[in-house]
């Protein structure tokens, strides 16, 4: 902005000097590539010549491409599964309207194919606004890279849950943090009536820079969490303190707990669905075809809305997940070029006659 | 302004008096009034606008009644006051800025003035007061006061002149600094020799009211002497002197102030020329009331849908989304207002500040070009071209009519005496020259070769031409004539430059005069020295001088012989001179005058008449009568000189050459070409005029020429309307009925089966036509002759008085369509044309350089007008138009996906993009890149520009401004910004893009969308950018490597003063996203990809045809005359991919 705005001083000066330096005497303008507005310059022209080429390459280029991430797309397998509880033959119906903590429900599902390859376990909602302007905002960015000061002085962005009703203040203070999804899946594969316990594993399933960087837990030398945190009250929503959520994994805890990491970083759109874990242990490459049995530990209000939540294991390639568009709108586009690239063929067929007759 | 308006409001009571009254010393006499002089304004200059005190609120008051600025304020303020999404900094700033920099720059001019003001206000003048002479400041002297100049001083105000230290009561001036005329002009002390010391004198002034025109004066004084009736005198212009003249060749003079301070003429006449704006300004204000509507619409249609969205939901208040408790107290219909708000502060920056900003450096720095340009360079005067205003660069490229001034502009203004035809014999000076050496002064006839007139016309004619003028001697010379009067001959090389005239005609006549023996050799005492053949000096009392006049367009001298004889001569045109001169002389005479006027020369008619003692008492007594006249002095004047000035007896005719400018033909004829009309409008009479038209190609021999003279109308007055309005319906049958429709206008077809037509005015029939006396009619006939004009390829309008040029001009300014105008023009008689027209351009020639200083550009030669209209003017007007379009184009494409975003955000304001992003988007990541564009794009090279004049027609009538491109534009934009939202928010309907499994939230969606654009947009340019030079280069590729840079490097750091670390490592994470980069590209291409089809379709022929074309232009091959018949794939547009046809 700056340089925009002084450019033309600059100029000015800049070609006063110049004339005082030389001490011209002839005020004739300077002889100048420039001045005299004669720089060299390439003109390029769009022809038909290149632009039909460039439509063929491009066409050809882009079904190519698109082929590539059909096949890519449709080799990814995809289940998904949902478990709102609206339907009376629901099983989690009882959960959905009963508004008990930690009420538990199952859902057992087939699995036809077997799953090759590493399986990811997502969580979906839907109709739910993570992108609310006001619900974005309300958190507290300092607190959460842990700011000593922040923590006990939760930033005015955060209201309304800033502080409790006493006055304490509140970490992770805001929405976003209040609204931590909190429920909790367990897998179970039922080989031949016994009930195997899928291992889930929850790690890296968060921004590698979120969870060491942008987020940490305040230091404080030769005290535990629970004690660092003393002062704080834990957001009215949950159940446990941020220091204890992961009771298995003393180190996933705090401001830094992954499942917390992938909730702050906030949906694009209404419907989203967030990495929930990656299943390890003997089926980390490979899900069997067969009945699974999924574990609802049922806590997060989506039906007043309203909204649906659901459980999705899809495997991933290079682009991703399970993606169609991309390759559809690949191929399309490339067809369109090929067939743009002819109807100017012939169009530049036809002219060319018309302008041989002309002349 | 203010204090002008003040000066006004106060005086206001005096002003329903017509004259003033200043009393000089103490009259006697006087009652008790006398005692309360009149109260008149000091002599103060003030040119500033501010004061130290009133600067900040009157110079913030001045720059927010722009538009433009009041709407960034308010939305600024907006930001402040509301809780809004975005930082007030990103608008605030840019607009603090903005005004900063023009508050400091005006800050700064004011402050020049400032200085300039108290250097003339403190200058100390010499007042004489009481027989005393003070030293004073100049700002102290009052009405009356009596003031002593010396030699090469200014005059602090507007006196007038009592004493002189010359002896015959004359002062030189020079009113360069007014009106640019650098010769000196003689003024009349009051002609009387005071007896006593003229610090005493008592006096009354009485003259009229300030008045703004220079030339014009009125006044009287009464002369009180002790014991004595008052003796009385009339004043005119010749007796006062204007404040910033200068006095030359004089000792001192002493002058009494008659006007002070802001009531002299050069304050009146310093009024700021009237802002012009382009036909483009007015196409970016329309487009901002359709940016504007569209913004209010979608803030209008988001906050209408959010509270429709909310009631479905029940309450605005979701669980996991609780409001605060202000948010809860405030009232619903607030709320809604503020939503409303919020939403535009969103939308805001589809109207950015930078678009002024950039079009404001754009014209500032695209006008250097014009001074730069070395084909403007003239090496006679040393000088380029000249701007003055950069406000009109792009209006070159638009104009439609050409108004040109004859002399000086078409032709050198370089005065050559050609001939001259005594008695009905002619004189050519070049033929007979071998004969002549020199100055020849034997008693032979000149030319033996032809038949001559007696000795007797022929020396009689030569003392008229050497009598019969207003020619001064330059002083320095002068002096060394006196000397050598008798014997030296060789100082006749020197004095032959040193003749001094207002008009350039006069000089070459009384040089004329002396390659045949008679030279005169300067004014003194009243007396005009001839020097005769035989070298006897002649001596003339000059007695009166009937000054020239446009309206009566002769000029005449009464003087008395040695031997007592009273002679009157007479020069003037010919049309003014026949009817007052002897019949059976003219049809001589007539012959040879028209003869010379179709040879294009100038002529002139010399007749004189000798005035018996009786008649010239009572000649005497009616001028004298005449010029004391207070009012109406100039007409009594006129009536008195028609009286005297007839029964005259015709003795000759001159002719003077005024060559043709440097490439006048071919100018004028790719001006032809590039679809302008050319009008000539002059002065001068119609032959002459006429024969230069045809020299000048503007006429050519198939052109059909419609007369409207005042000749072709008849003699009798009576009945000249009537025949008027005959003839304007017969050629408004032949030009505009019987003429075939084209669709491209009327542009000079080389086809040729349609004739054309070119029409000839002059002065007296146009004033019939404007002024008509019958009123119901007279709009009729007004609108036919102007259709009639607007068939025509030219129009020539000669015998115009300055007025009737702007009143032409203003004719057509105002007609139907509004074509844009252009008046080109050297002289003082062109300023008002050249105020009046669009644009004005003024030509650094020989009269001065008033028409310079009041133009918008200046150049130095005819030749100069074509390469400033076919190239500059037309580049200048691509950029632009390009320019305007492409910004708002480009925040269209920006702001649409933030507003499709809040479809799908709950219409809760949440912007898309990141603060850094909305901020840097306009200012540093698309703003150089067009700028660039905007300086330097040649779509086509410039000789092709210079070679293939019809180019300039594709861009006529502000073509690539009109709603169909700025349609074509908004679709674009509107396609494209479709294109960015939902290309990504299908990519979106799983998050999971990395090959981790990991998803991505808004931030990167908002980026990926911000990346797509800004490689878009930026792609967009270079696809249209036909003039690659490296500066381009730099900037396009500079811009995107900056955004990838920038995006880095916001992304790679935790910004410690940033409440959020929204984007942190966003942009990284997105790009090792293989998702991520293909619909990057994907949606690149497929949003340029109607721009590059479009640009094939338009341009089929590839580059050969380019080649092609000027070649047939050249060639006049008829071939390309059809070009804009043919159909749409077939034509050649210019490669400007916006001009929607």
């Amino acid at each position: 902005m700056l340089i925009v705005f002084f450019l033309p001083h600059l100029l000015y000066f800049s070609s006063y000097w110049s004339k005082i330096l030389k001490m011209k005497k002839d005020n004739k303008p300077d002889n100048t590539a420039f001045t005299q507005q004669r720089l060299p310059a390439w003109q390029p022209v769009l022809s038909v010549g290149i632009v039909l080429p460039l439509f063929f390459i491009i066409g050809l280029a882009f079904i190519g491409i698109g082929i590539g991430l059909l096949i890519t797309s449709n080799n990814i397998q995809e289940f998904e599964e949902e478990y709102t509880g609206i339907g009376d033959n629901s099983n989690c119906y009882i959960c959905a309207n009963n508004a008990t903590a930690n009420c538990k429900c199952t859902l057992n599902f087939t699995i036809a194919q077997p799953i090759q390859g590493s399986v990811f376990m997502y969580y979906g909602l839907t109709n739910y606004y993570q992108n609310h302007q006001k619900y974005l905002s309300s958190r507290d960015d300092q607190q959460l890279a842990g700011e000593t000061y922040y923590l006990k002085n939760p930033s005015q962005s955060c209201k309304p849950y800033q502080m409790d009703i006493n006055n304490n203040p509140i970490a992770p203070c805001g929405s976003i943090a209040n609204s931590f999804f909190n429920d909790a899946f367990a897998l179970y594969y039922n080989n031949q009536g016994f009930l195997d316990e899928v291992k889930l594993d929850g790690s890296a399933i968060a921004w590698w820079t979120d969870h060491n960087v942008k987020f940490s837990n305040p230091s404080q030398t030769g005290s535990n969490l629970s004690q660092i945190f003393e002062g704080t009250v834990k957001p009215i929503n949950w159940s446990k303190p941020v220091y204890n959520l992961d009771v298995n994994n003393p180190d996933n805890n705090g401001f830094i707990n992954e499942d917390f990491l992938v909730w702050m970083r906030t949906a694009a759109l209404p419907d989203f669905r967030k990495l929930y874990r990656r299943i390890s242990g003997n089926y980390s490459s490979f899900m069997p075809s067969g009945n699974y049995t999924l574990e609802i530990t049922y806590n997060y209000p989506v039906k007043d809305l309203p909204g649906k939540k659901k459980v999705i294991f899809s495997t991933v390639s290079w682009m991703g997940g399970k993606n169609q568009f991309l390759g559809i709108a690949y191929l399309v586009f490339g067809s369109l070029c090929f067939v743009m690239g002819f109807i100017l063929l012939i169009v530049y067929a036809k002219y060319q006659n018309v302008e041989d007759n002309d002349d | 302004m203010l204090r002008r308006c003040l000066s006004r409001w106060c005086g206001s009571d005096e002003k329903r008096v017509d004259n003033r009254t200043i009393y000089i010393g103490h009259p006697p006499g006087l009652g008790t009034e006398a005692l309360l002089p009149p109260k008149f304004c000091d002599n103060r200059i003030i040119s500033s606008k501010y004061t130290i005190w009133n600067f900040l609120p009157k110079n913030l008051f001045e720059q927010f009644r722009r538009i433009a600025n009041f709407y960034f304020l308010i939305i600024f303020l907006v930001q402040v006051i509301v809780d809004t999404p975005t930082s007030p900094v990103t608008s605030g700033l840019p607009l603090f800025f903005v005004i900063t920099v023009t508050a400091i720059k005006q800050g700064y001019e004011d402050w020049l003035r400032h200085k300039a003001d108290n250097e003339v206000n403190k200058y100390p003048v010499t007042v004489l007061e009481n027989g005393k002479r003070n030293r004073k400041e100049s700002k102290n002297i009052k009405v009356g006061d009596i003031v002593e100049v010396t030699e090469d001083e200014t005059f602090p105000c507007d006196l007038i002149l009592l004493q002189s230290s010359r002896d015959d009561c004359t002062c030189f001036v020079t009113t360069a600094s007014l009106d640019g005329e650098s010769n000196h002009k003689t003024h009349f002390t009051v002609c009387d020799r005071w007896e006593k010391e003229i610090s005493f004198l008592s006096a009354t002034i009485e003259c009229e009211q300030p008045q703004p025109d220079l030339y014009k004066f009125v006044g009287r004084i009464h002369i009180y002497k002790e014991g004595q009736d008052s003796t009385v005198r009339s004043l005119g212009p010749e007796n006062l002197l204007l404040k910033g003249a200068t006095l030359k060749n004089t000792k001192k003079i002493c002058g009494a102030a008659v006007y002070t301070g802001m009531e002299t003429k050069m304050a009146l006449n310093y009024q700021g020329k009237s802002q012009k704006r382009s036909a483009v300004e007015k196409s970016i204000n329309a487009f901002l009331i359709v940016y504007l509507c569209l913004l209010l619409s979608k803030a209008l249609v988001c906050t209408t849908l959010k509270y429709i969205w909310q009631n479905k939901y029940g309450d605005d208040e979701l669980w996991y989304n609780q409001k605060t408790q202000k948010e809860k107290k405030t009232y619903m219909f607030l709320r809604i207002f503020t939503d409303f708000l919020s939403f535009m502060v969103l939308f805001n920056f589809i109207i950015p500040v930078s678009m002024y900003v950039t079009v404001e450096m754009q014209k500032f720095l695209g006008s250097f070009f014009i001074t730069w340009d070395r084909d403007f360079f003239d090496p006679e005067i040393q000088e380029g071209a000249l701007v003055n205003t950069s406000d009109l660069n792009e209006e070159l490229g638009q104009v439609e009519y050409i108004f040109t001034d004859k002399t000086g502009t078409l032709t050198q203004n370089n005065m050559e005496f050609i001939e001259c035809c005594i008695d009905g014999f002619r004189y050519n000076y070049r033929e007979s020259s071998t004969e002549l050496d020199g100055f020849c002064t034997t008693d032979e006839p000149i030319s033996k070769l032809h038949e001559k007139a007696g000795r007797e016309k022929e020396e009689l004619f030569l003392r008229a031409l050497c009598l019969c003028h207003t020619v001064q001697i330059k002083e320095a010379s002068e002096s060394s004539q006196v000397d050598g009067v008798d014997g030296l001959t060789d100082v006749t090389s020197d004095d032959q430059c040193s003749y001094i005239a207002s008009s350039p005609d006069e000089v070459a006549l009384v040089k004329g005069a002396t390659k045949y023996g008679f030279r005169f050799l300067g004014l003194e005492n009243n007396c005009m020295k001839v020097e005769n053949r035989s070298r006897d000096v002649e001596k003339y009392e000059l007695l009166h001088v009937l000054n020239f006049d446009p309206v009566r367009r002769r000029m005449s001298v009464i003087v008395k012989t040695k031997t007592g004889e009273i002679l009157l001569f007479c020069k003037g045109a010919d049309s003014s001179m026949f009817p007052r001169v002897q019949e059976e002389e003219v049809e001589r005479i007539r012959m040879h005058v028209e003869r010379n006027a179709l040879e294009g020369y100038r002529t002139l008619c010399v007749a004189y008449k000798s005035l018996t003692p009786e008649e010239f008492e009572v000649v005497n007594g009616f001028l004298q009568e005449a010029k004391l006249a207070l009012q109406d002095r100039e007409e009594k004047l006129a009536k008195v000189y028609n009286d005297v000035e007839t029964g005259m007896h015709l003795i000759g005719a001159t002719a003077v050459e005024d060559s043709l400018q440097e490439e006048a033909a071919e100018t004028m004829e790719s001006l032809h070409r590039a679809g302008m009309k050319v009008w000539v409008l002059t002065g001068d009479k119609m032959e002459t005029a006429k024969s230069t038209c045809y020299a000048c190609r503007l006429f050519q021999k198939s052109t059909e020429l419609l007369e409207l003279t005042v000749r072709s109308l008849g003699e009798d007055s009576g009945k000249r309307e009537e025949k008027l309005h005959e003839l304007l319906l017969d050629y408004h049958k032949k030009a505009v009925q019987d003429r075939p429709k084209s669709k491209g206008g009327i542009y000079r077809s080389w086809s040729s089966s349609i004739p054309e037509f070119g029409l000839i005015i002059d002065g007296a029939t146009l004033s019939l036509i404007l002024n008509a006396t019958l009123d119901t009619n007279a709009n009729r006939y007004k609108s036919l002759f102007l259709q009639i004009c607007q068939n025509c390829m030219a129009v020539l309008c000669c015998r115009m008085a300055p007025l009737q040029k702007a009143q032409i001009v203003k004719m057509v300014k105002n007609s139907k369509g509004g074509p844009i105008t252009l008046s080109i023009g050297d002289g003082a008689n062109d300023v008002s044309m050249i105020l009046e027209a669009h644009v004005g351009i003024g030509i650094k020639g020989k009269e001065g350089r008033q028409a310079v200083r009041n133009s918008d550009y200046a150049i130095p030669k005819l030749k100069h007008l074509k390469k400033l209209l076919l190239a500059h003017g037309h580049l200048y007007y691509v950029r632009i138009a390009h320019l305007v379009q492409y910004f708002f184009y480009k925040n269209l494409c920006f702001i649409l996906p933030q507003f499709l975003y809040q479809f799908f955000c709950g219409f809760s304001q949440q912007p898309l993009y990141d603060a850094a992003y909305l901020t840097m988007y306009n200012i540093c990541f698309t703003s150089m890149p067009i700028l660039a564009y905007s300086l330097l794009e040649q779509h086509i090279c410039i000789d092709s520009l210079l070679e293939n004049a019809s180019l300039y027609r594709r861009i006529t009538k502000n073509a690539m401004l009109r709603w169909g491109p700025f349609l074509f534009w908004t679709l674009l934009g509107l396609f494209q910004g479709l294109v960015f939202f939902f290309g990504t928010y299908q990519l979106f309907q799983n998050p999971a893009l990395e090959d981790n499994g990991q998803v991505f939230g808004n931030w990167t969606f908002g980026t990926i969308v911000f990346t797509v654009l800004v490689f878009t947009v930026t792609l967009k340019l270079a696809l249209d950018t036909r003039h690659w030079t490296w500066i381009n280069h730099f900037v396009i590729w500079g811009s995107l490597a900056f955004y990838v840079f920038f995006s880095f490097f916001w992304g790679g750091i935790i910004w410690p003063s940033l409440k959020q670390q929204r984007l942190y490592f966003v942009f990284a994470n997105m790009l090792s996203s293989v998702s991520a980069w293909l619909i990057i590209i994907l949606l690149i291409v497929v949003s340029l990809l109607p721009d590059i089809v479009i640009g094939v379709i338009r341009q089929p022929q590839g580059p050969d045809r380019h080649h092609k074309n000027p070649a047939h232009l050249r060639g006049r091959d008829p071939q390309s005359s059809r070009s804009p018949d043919r159909p749409l794939l077939l034509r050649t547009f210019s490669d400007e991919s916006n001009t929607v046809v």
